[in-house]
């Protein structure tokens, strides 16, 4: 473990908490698994949502501001060291919290564009976070948009930080790169789905006997699912594109359908399907 | 009985405790437990006790003391007959407890209790006016019998799960044993002569009973409520115990293996994502599940999952797995089981640098669909060496033996994509 890194503590409600001091720090302080270790730069990896090799020089000049939320400083510090130096990624890193008051607190002292939000929290959990922002979620001029992160493998969890009002979800095992691509996304306003976000949504989605309540969000169309498909495969959007025939642009409007299916369906299912998984 | 307390040091064999038989007892188990203990052939202990029965009773009355004094237990001879209770899986994988239909045990025991008194009634040799004394008593024994028989029950429901009758039956057993020495016990009185006072003393009687009741009453229902509680705590202790036990074996155990191994990224690596894996396994997969890795999968989830864990753990490349539904394991699939894990490998040996190879299987109606996804150099069929027809064997050729098809494709940026789609075999 390099210590290098800046003794954040908790709460830094004011901006310029960049990474400095981590000189190039590397990915070894991460307390997220195999990141970055097992690819090499240039190789879209699994969890890629958009196969752009390096963000930096897809989107020269560009800059987000974002708030991490996670109850564990390690992962915090370790995400700050990765994504955090400013001049390479375009990511500053405004605010840490770990837990659901000092979350809400900070999120709406420096109003970020993007929230890196775990799932679980001390005080309620990842949910309880959005329910608290909701307002700020809802903001016509600079909408707080959330990215939730976690280890968790348990669907309701996952499913409801969606229904939330997170905007995508990744796990913590997601390389540097990716993330800050993912951060891009959301800032943007797209949906980041995981292979396995995709998977547990076509499970919720799935064909059942129950009729929908409303025939519009409780269905997906049959390109939405082969979109999710695609995505549970592991294809990065560019790669689903190529495959359906499609621009990016489109397969990224399919997958912000799905998200707002997922949070507005009324179906039951959604709710309780994950207790019983369906043998057919 | 025997004194437990004469254990000696030297004796590391634990002492034999008397207990009496919970399960396939006839009335009270106390002949089974007698003959466990004993190393005695049941038959012959009740036999005993019938016997003594002839003589003056005394049976009956040993059999009420051992009843009420020894401890029940999981003790004495093996059952003969089947388990009280067995759980079958059902189709739709969730556990159900089935009951065992009332066994002709108790009716025998029943018979055999009349017959004995019969005998017994014929036998004793009294002056006539205690004589008349019997029938009431034998009333009397036969309600207590039955009440403490139900307090057996309701304890062995507790340790054995058995999925309890409705508290009426219990209510109505109780109740008759209670009405039968009532009965017995008034009975005695009228024979005394008093019947002339029945109406009072009945009247006295409930009055103390009343009074002890009103008295004795908060402290049983406080008592009751702290026992209750005291069991609640337990059960927690004990879940909080596993947890414990489960950290403490795998995870700490992984922890010290990788401070040893600090060197080796790969095996760190590897020890990390199969400790991961474990710990996600023991976490998130519902109750009632296999949770060791022991028994076989039933299930495509579980089987597809076990592969890509065992060719992970071998190959030390990421396996990322998505499954979409699930259904039962047959033949078929079992063999599409067979090809992708060999998709697996393949992915892993070739394409293992290009970063996490994606598995994702899906149940849609009667097809499955499995894709092994790598970002390795890829390869192009045609031009596979030799030495590489496992491909085409293991892979291509299994899943056309069984009916299915396989395709591996190239794909555009970079790797190689398997794709194995199966019909589930008609149930």
């Amino acid at each position: 473990m390099s210590d290098a890194n800046e003794p954040t503590g908790a709460v830094e409600p004011d901006a310029g908490t960049t990474g400095a001091g981590t000189a190039g720090g590397p990915a070894a302080a991460t307390g997220a698994g195999s990141a970055g270790a097992d690819a090499p730069s240039g190789a879209a990896t699994a969890n890629d949502p958009a196969g752009a090799p390096d963000p930096a020089a897809a989107a020269p000049g560009r800059r987000v501001r974002v708030v991490l939320v996670d109850d564990h400083r390690m992962f915090r510090t370790g995400v700050q060291a990765e994504i955090g130096q400013t001049e390479r990624t375009g990511v500053e890193v405004v605010g840490e919290a770990a837990d659901v008051d000092q979350a809400v607190t900070v999120i709406t002292a420096t109003r970020p564009e993007v929230v890196l939000l775990d799932v679980h929290l001390p005080g309620g959990g990842g949910v309880e976070v959005l329910r608290r922002c909701s307002p700020l979620m809802a903001d016509a001029e600079q909408p707080v948009r959330f990215l939730a992160l976690s280890v968790s493998d348990a669907a309701e969890d996952v499913i409801g930080v969606i229904r939330g009002g997170a905007r995508g979800y990744v796990t913590k095992t997601i390389t540097g790169t990716d993330l800050v691509d993912s951060i891009f996304r959301v800032q943007d306003g797209d949906a980041v789905f995981s292979p396995r976000l995709a998977g547990f949504v076509l499970d919720a989605f799935a064909s059942t006997d129950a009729p929908p309540v409303d025939e519009d969000m409780d269905r997906l169309t049959q390109r939405e699912r082969e979109v999710l498909r695609l995505i549970a495969r592991g294809y990065a959007y560019k790669e689903i594109a190529k495959q359906l025939f499609i621009s990016v642009k489109t397969v990224e409007s399919h997958v912000s359908a799905v998200l707002r299916k997922l949070q507005l369906s009324n179906r039951h299912e959604l709710t309780r399907w994950a207790t019983a998984r369906r043998l057919v | 009985m025997p004194e437990a307390a004469t254990l000696t040091v030297e004796d590391p064999r634990p002492p034999r405790k008397l207990y009496r038989s919970s399960d396939g007892r006839w009335l009270g188990g106390v002949a089974r437990g007698l003959a466990g203990h004993l190393g005695l052939p049941v038959i012959w202990v009740r036999l005993v006790f019938v016997g003594l029965m002839m003589a003056d009773g005394l049976g009956a009355l040993l059999y009420a003391a051992f009843w009420f004094f020894v401890p029940l237990g999981v003790g004495g001879v093996d059952a003969e007959r089947p388990p009280a209770l067995a759980t079958e899986t059902a189709p739709d994988g969730r556990r159900r407890l089935v009951a065992r239909k009332p066994d002709k045990g108790q009716i025998v025991a029943l018979l055999a209790m009349v017959v004995v008194a019969l005998i017994f009634v014929g036998n004793v040799d009294l002056s006539g006016g205690a004589k008349a004394y019997l029938w009431p008593t034998v009333l009397v024994g036969a309600g207590v019998a039955l009440v403490w028989r139900q307090a057996d029950n309701a304890r062995r429901a507790r340790w054995m799960e058995v999925g309890r009758r409705k508290r009426t039956i219990t209510l109505l057993r109780s109740a008759a044993g209670v009405l039968l020495v009532a009965t017995g016990v008034s009975a005695i009185f009228v024979l005394q002569g008093s019947a002339a006072h029945l109406g009072s003393v009945l009247q006295a009687a409930l009055a103390v009973l009343v009074g002890i009741a009103l008295l004795a009453g908060p402290y049983l229902v406080r008592m009751t409520q702290d026992l209750s509680e005291e069991r609640l705590m337990r059960i927690r202790a004990q879940e909080r115990a596993e947890v414990a036990a489960h950290v403490h074996d795998s995870v700490l155990h992984t922890l010290t293996l990788i401070q040893r191994n600090a060197e080796n990224a790969n095996e760190v690596r590897r020890l990390a994502r199969a400790q991961e894996r474990d710990l996600r396994n023991w976490l998130y997969k519902p109750e009632g599940t296999g949770k060791d890795e022991d028994d076989e999968p039933g299930t495509l989830a579980e089987a597809v999952k076990r592969n890509a864990a065992e060719v992970e753990d071998k190959h030390g490349v990421p396996i990322e797995v998505v499954v979409v539904g699930d259904c039962p394991l047959d033949d078929r699939i079992g063999a599409q089981m067979q090809a992708a894990r060999e998709a697996m490998v393949n992915a892993a040996k070739y394409g293992g640098e290009g970063g996490a190879v994606q598995v994702f299987a899906e149940v849609e109606g009667r097809t499955v669909f499995v894709s092994v996804r790598d970002r390795g150099p890829g390869f192009d069929l045609d031009s596979i060496p030799n030495d590489r027809m496992g491909v085409r064997e293991s892979i291509i050729g299994r899943m056309e033996r069984n009916g299915g098809t396989a395709r591996l494709r190239a794909v555009p940026d970079g790797g190689t994509e398997v794709e194995l789609e199966m019909e589930r075999a008609e149930t």
